[in-house]
């Protein structure tokens, strides 16, 4: 399972990639094995002031429906436009498959998010 | 948790093993469901349904148990003839529903779903006290069932076979060789594309023969493995009901849309009178299938249905149709709001999403 260095992860098996003030979130590899085929993101407000863990969207799978959460607050500032072929989170979970991006608030609350390393031991890898 | 003899082969695929009927099942392989759901619709694909129930019904009062606890009419039968029919409790809930097979005079099997095995079996048994020239027996450890299924199947099945498969009629079945090993060809499925169902006996290298049988020839046709996953999306798109979901004990067969498999006219048998009730008063409500107006919302099994913020229903089954790409579903309404064109709402994540009850099947 390819877990990424460089990226932050949470507890509900989403990634954040931190440049300057801007988070970049998505789904880990794990996530995406599990839901299998994704088939829409749906995120109704793309400019939403989130605190962390906030509930941000929904993405639906062939079998199942998982939520959204805002891995650290701030406002949204990017949803990447994927619907038209929403396969690509499965395809390209750490690149193209990226979900939204979040100006942060406090990019002390980064600390609280595993490591590569603690998010393995946490999917008992 | 139960294995069928087929296990290492899913294994050895990469399937996700889930639980299923007592038994450990592949819910889908790594190609994912929708890659299997497009294998099927446009190539072959094998399932695995060896927890599927079999009973063999002999006896001279055979046909009379079948007629008295199924609602088909199985006198219309040959050897040969399937026919696909249910039981019903005394109070007209659904026991299950199955396949009927005439194999010959006095000689029937009766394929069960894996889940209520024995169930059903408790339910023939008791009714088969009534009756004294007839034996019941339970099979489904000893038949491994293989359902082949896709445009490629006649192209992948016809080499290892000297039955012209193209003379079954659907509903249809030969005993026959296939791959060499006797086995029942049935020209049924749960997909709604052309396809068969192969019964067999025998143990692993009996069923390592199938297997290598149908890869070499299915190879060049795309054969690959389906999982459970793909199965429901399969069935869910042709409007066939799923035990559990869609009929059960709570539901009977004229709300579910199975009058057309239920015989009064052949004479009394067990709930015959509470379903012509039924039949005669109408309905309250019906099975309908219903289709998303938008594509954020994929329907799952407990959303309910809303009419002006109201509850309607519940839905039954739900998935994304990948032939259509939109979320389709199947729910009971009062019969009021069953009519096709009835815009409605599937309430989901607090918030509504529009939906239209539209015909079945879906495509």
């Amino acid at each position: 399972m390819n877990v990424p260095e460089d990226l932050k992860y949470t507890k509900d098996h989403e990634w954040v990639r931190v440049e300057g003030n801007i988070g970049t979130v998505g789904l880990t590899e794990h996530a995406v094995g599990e839901l299998g085929d994704v088939v829409y993101v749906d995120i109704p407000d793309a400019t939403a002031s989130l605190a962390q863990g906030d509930t941000f969207g929904t993405v639906e799978a062939v079998k199942t429906v998982a939520d959204l959460y805002a891995p650290v607050g701030g406002t949204l500032t990017e949803v990447n436009p994927i619907n038209g072929a929403p396969d690509i989170v499965n395809r390209d979970p750490y690149g193209d498959g990226w979900l939204v991006k979040i100006e942060m608030t406090d990019a002390g609350e980064l600390d609280g998010l595993m490591s590569a390393a603690e998010y393995k031991a946490h999917t008992g890898q | 948790m139960i294995h069928t003899i087929f296990h290492k082969h899913h294994t050895n695929a990469g399937a996700k093993m889930v639980q299923f009927a007592g038994f450990e099942m592949p819910i889908q392989y790594p190609t994912g469901i929708l890659e299997e759901h497009r294998t099927v619709r446009n190539a072959v694909g094998v399932f695995d349904v060896s927890h599927m129930g079999e009973f063999e019904v002999t006896g001279t009062d055979a046909l009379a148990l079948i007629q008295h606890i199924t609602l088909n009419d199985a006198s219309k039968l040959v050897p040969g003839k399937a026919q696909y029919s249910a039981m019903c409790f005394d109070d007209g809930g659904i026991v299950d529903d199955l396949l009927v097979y005439m194999m010959s005079e006095n000689n029937y099997m009766l394929v069960v779903n894996g889940a209520n095995v024995t169930k059903d079996l408790a339910w023939v048994t008791k009714h088969a006290e009534m009756f004294p020239n007839v034996s019941v027996v339970d099979a489904s450890n000893k038949v491994n069932l293989l359902a082949v299924q896709g445009p490629k199947s006649p192209d992948t099945l016809q080499p290892l076979t000297t039955t012209p498969l193209s003379e079954i009629p659907y509903y249809s079945f030969v005993e026959t060789e296939l791959a060499g090993i006797p086995m029942i060809v049935s020209r049924t499925g749960y997909t709604g594309e052309m396809g068969f169902e192969l019964y067999f006996r025998g143990d692993e290298a009996v069923a390592d023969a199938v297997i290598a049988a149908l890869w070499k020839e299915g190879s060049a046709h795309g054969i690959a493995w389906i999982g459970l996953g793909a199965r429901d999306t399969l069935r869910l798109e042709k409007g066939y009901c799923l035990y559990g979901n869609d009929i059960d004990a709570t539901t009977n067969p004229i709300e579910a849309g199975l009058g057309w498999i239920t015989k009064l006219a052949k004479g009394d048998f067990v709930a015959s009178d509470v379903i012509a009730a039924v039949k005669g008063e109408g309905a309250k409500r019906k099975l309908v299938g219903f289709k998303m107006l938008t594509e954020k919302l994929i329907p799952r099994v407990g959303y309910q249905l809303q009419l002006d913020g109201k509850e309607i229903g519940k839905t039954t089954s739900g998935n994304i149709s990948p032939g259509l790409n939109v979320g389709i579903g199947m729910a009971y309404v009062a019969t009021e709001y069953a009519t096709p064109g009835t815009l409605i709402d599937v309430f989901a994540r607090n918030t509504t999403f529009p939906a239209e009850v539209v015909k079945m099947p879906f495509l």
